[in-house]
């Protein structure tokens, strides 16, 4: 299978006066086409710094990434947009949906930066909210949904743009369990079109739905294990 | 880089979800652009006035003056001697080649009788060239001919204050009046002329010609002499030269040399008034520059929400960056809402501005000029105070680093 994410070395350095914090330690890592994983740890354990750097929202100090081929790295801040627009789809804890904007319209905006033609914008992000079961919610403003609903059209405005990996940071960390299993189940359906997704999380449960754990604590992976039986979340019926 | 519609829309959203706020940094911009307007308009109505006056005197206007005389060591001021002559203007118009025309004048006051009415006003002796120089028209009757300034005839031309004064709805053409209880009759009207650049009413007039007024009402102790002689010149680039010409042909006609100081003056009248006319553009200058001083802090205001605005949406800005914004969208998008605020500002200021202008014309009696242009500039300026003070504000909400905007609580 092909290799969507490849990192090498990586590091990552913090300098806070005259502390250095080293928040990566030459961290290696594959992660597979179609793969469904779940970046666990405690906080400061480095998870988030690796995620940002996966979202190609920081810069490594050194090591290399390559994210669909290619290398990431050295590139101008636009180059760097554009692959966040193209190429990685955000969903994060807090849903950072635009307030005073409806779900279709937060849902275009990918869409709107990555200059797709306004005609066909409506059409693609409708079809990203029915997948995510939000077509009837397209007008309804962001305020005006719940926060699995929110969710969703933040997981659909991850899709719209149809990018190779989709990143997930804490997504059911604000929601409540019943919540938190339809947004798994979600990432589920989605995984089984062929979706890679990686997830951070700090609840064993909810990496129990996906494929892969890893396991980061001081800046390294401490353990890297395939779930022999990931749980389906279509199964599970109120509670996790 | 996304498209204007779109941003304008974004933009516009942006400033209704603050209603008050935005109204509010509008002010600034609509009281500024208001008082450019409104200063410009009052200050072209005034330049306008101006304009007016200048071509009230006629175009291209010189005056000769008869000159100062020294009486047993005391020089008397410039026109106590008539030291000018009818032959005097008569060699101006012939031998000058600069000059169209010289009409000399002789200039009085008298009481004027007309049944019962009576009124004091100024009489003009003049000759048939005069009112061609002044670029004046008669609108009823006949104008002077050179047989009423041969024969010295008694007849005469009104101006219209004294037409109203004298015979009120009454036609004067033809009547009799009595100026110093000579009977003259009234030929013809004149035209409207309204106020001199020194404000006096120059429809307060008698025109009679100008042997008339030297023999019979202003009787002289220096026959054949003229009080002052008006000079028109060919064309304005020939005034410097017609001036030259006429103090050299003067200079040797009334022999003044090393001993005997000039008796008289030349003066370009049209110089004088362009003098008042730059002092009238001087003023809107400034007026405009104290207009341009609100309309400067109006911008700082802007610039101040709009730094407010960039913090208070880092986290929207981490979001679109996340998503794919890039520099330029994120620099757009604030420069967009920066000049939106200020171009609705710019028109509600406008069309206040223009308001105002009416305003003081309707209640002041002073005319206003509202040019398309004053009104494209405003535009402009409104815009461009918005691109130069939301620029600052607009780079820093582009500079934030996606993953501090992202995380800023």
């Amino acid at each position: 299978m092909d290799k969507v994410v490849r990192v090498s070395n990586l590091s990552k350095v913090y300098n806070m006066g005259d502390q250095r914090v080293e928040a990566l330690k030459d961290v290696s890592l594959t992660i597979e086409s179609g793969d469904f994983a779940a970046i666990m740890g405690a906080s400061g354990s480095g998870k988030s710094t690796f995620m940002n750097i996966l979202g190609c929202l920081d810069t490594p100090t050194s090591g290399d990434y390559w994210l669909g081929g290619e290398h990431v790295g050295g590139l101008t801040k636009d180059s760097l947009a554009e692959i966040r627009n193209k190429k990685i789809g955000f969903v994060f804890q807090g849903f950072n949906l635009l307030a005073r904007t409806s779900a279709v319209e937060n849902v275009q905006l990918p869409l709107i930066y990555g200059k797709v033609p306004a005609g066909i914008r409506r059409e693609r992000a409708m079809a990203a909210l029915a997948l995510v079961g939000l077509a009837d919610r397209a007008g309804h403003y962001s305020n005006q949904l719940s926060g699995g609903q929110q969710q969703r059209v933040a997981i659909a405005r991850a899709l719209v743009n149809e990018p190779a990996i989709i990143l997930a940071d804490e997504p059911t960390g604000n929601l409540d369990s019943v919540t938190s299993i339809e947004i798994l189940a979600i990432f589920q359906k989605l995984n089984r079109q062929g979706i890679t997704i990686i997830m951070v999380t700090h609840e064993p449960d909810v990496a129990a739905f996906t494929k892969r754990n890893l396991l980061f604590r001081d800046g390294r992976i401490l353990a890297d294990t395939q779930v022999a039986q990931p749980a389906d979340a279509g199964q599970v019926k109120g509670g996790g | 880089m996304i498209d204007l519609l779109l941003s304008l829309k974004i933009a516009a959203r942006a400033l209704k979800t603050n209603k008050m706020r935005s109204f509010l940094t509008m002010l600034g911009i609509i009281i500024g652009i208001a008082a450019v307007i409104a200063m410009i308009a009052i200050g072209s109505g005034a330049s306008t006035i101006i304009s007016e006056q200048i071509a009230s005197i006629g175009s291209n206007i010189l005056l000769v003056l008869p000159g100062s005389r020294t009486s047993g060591g005391i020089r008397l001021g410039a026109g106590t001697t008539p030291t000018l002559t009818m032959d005097d203007a008569v060699a101006i118009k012939a031998e000058c080649r600069a000059v169209e025309l010289a009409a000399p004048v002789v200039r009085g006051a008298a009481q004027v009788v007309y049944g019962n009415m009576n009124w004091s006003t100024a009489i003009m002796g003049v000759t048939p060239d005069y009112l061609v120089v002044r670029d004046w028209a008669v609108v009823e009757g006949r104008s002077l001919t050179p047989l009423d300034l041969e024969g010295a005839t008694k007849n005469c031309l009104i101006g219209q204050t004294v037409a109203e004064n004298l015979f009120g709805a009454e036609n004067p053409v033809g009547k009799i009046i009595r100026i110093k209880k000579i009977p003259f009759t009234v030929v013809g009207i004149l035209d409207r002329k309204g106020q001199s650049p020194q404000g006096s009413d120059q429809d307060d007039i008698i025109n009679i010609p100008l042997r008339t007024a030297q023999r019979k009402l202003f009787g002289s102790q220096f026959p054949n002499t003229v009080g002052s002689i008006m000079v028109q010149a060919k064309s304005e680039q020939d005034l410097d030269r017609a001036v030259e010409q006429v103090t050299t042909l003067l200079n040797q006609r009334h022999r003044v040399g090393p001993s005997r100081e000039a008796d008289f003056t030349v003066r370009n009248l049209s110089e004088l008034l362009e003098v008042a006319e730059q002092s009238s553009k001087a003023m809107s200058l400034l007026l405009g520059a104290v207009a341009s001083i609100s309309l400067i802090v109006g911008g700082i205001g802007i610039m101040n929400i709009m730094l407010v605005s960039v913090t208070e949406r880092t986290r929207e800005i981490g979001i679109r960056m996340a998503i794919g914004a890039k520099e330029r969208d994120i620099l757009l998008q604030f420069l967009t809402e920066a000049v939106l605020l200020t171009l609705v500002g710019g028109v509600i200021g406008m069309a206040l501005g223009v308001a105002g202008a009416k305003l003081v014309s309707t209640f002041f009696n002073w005319p206003t000029l509202i040019s398309l242009q004053a009104i494209a500039m405003a535009f402009g300026f409104s815009g461009a105070v918005g691109i130069f003070f939301g620029f600052y504000p607009a780079r820093k909400a582009a500079s934030l680093k996606p993953i501090d905007a992202l995380r800023y609580e």
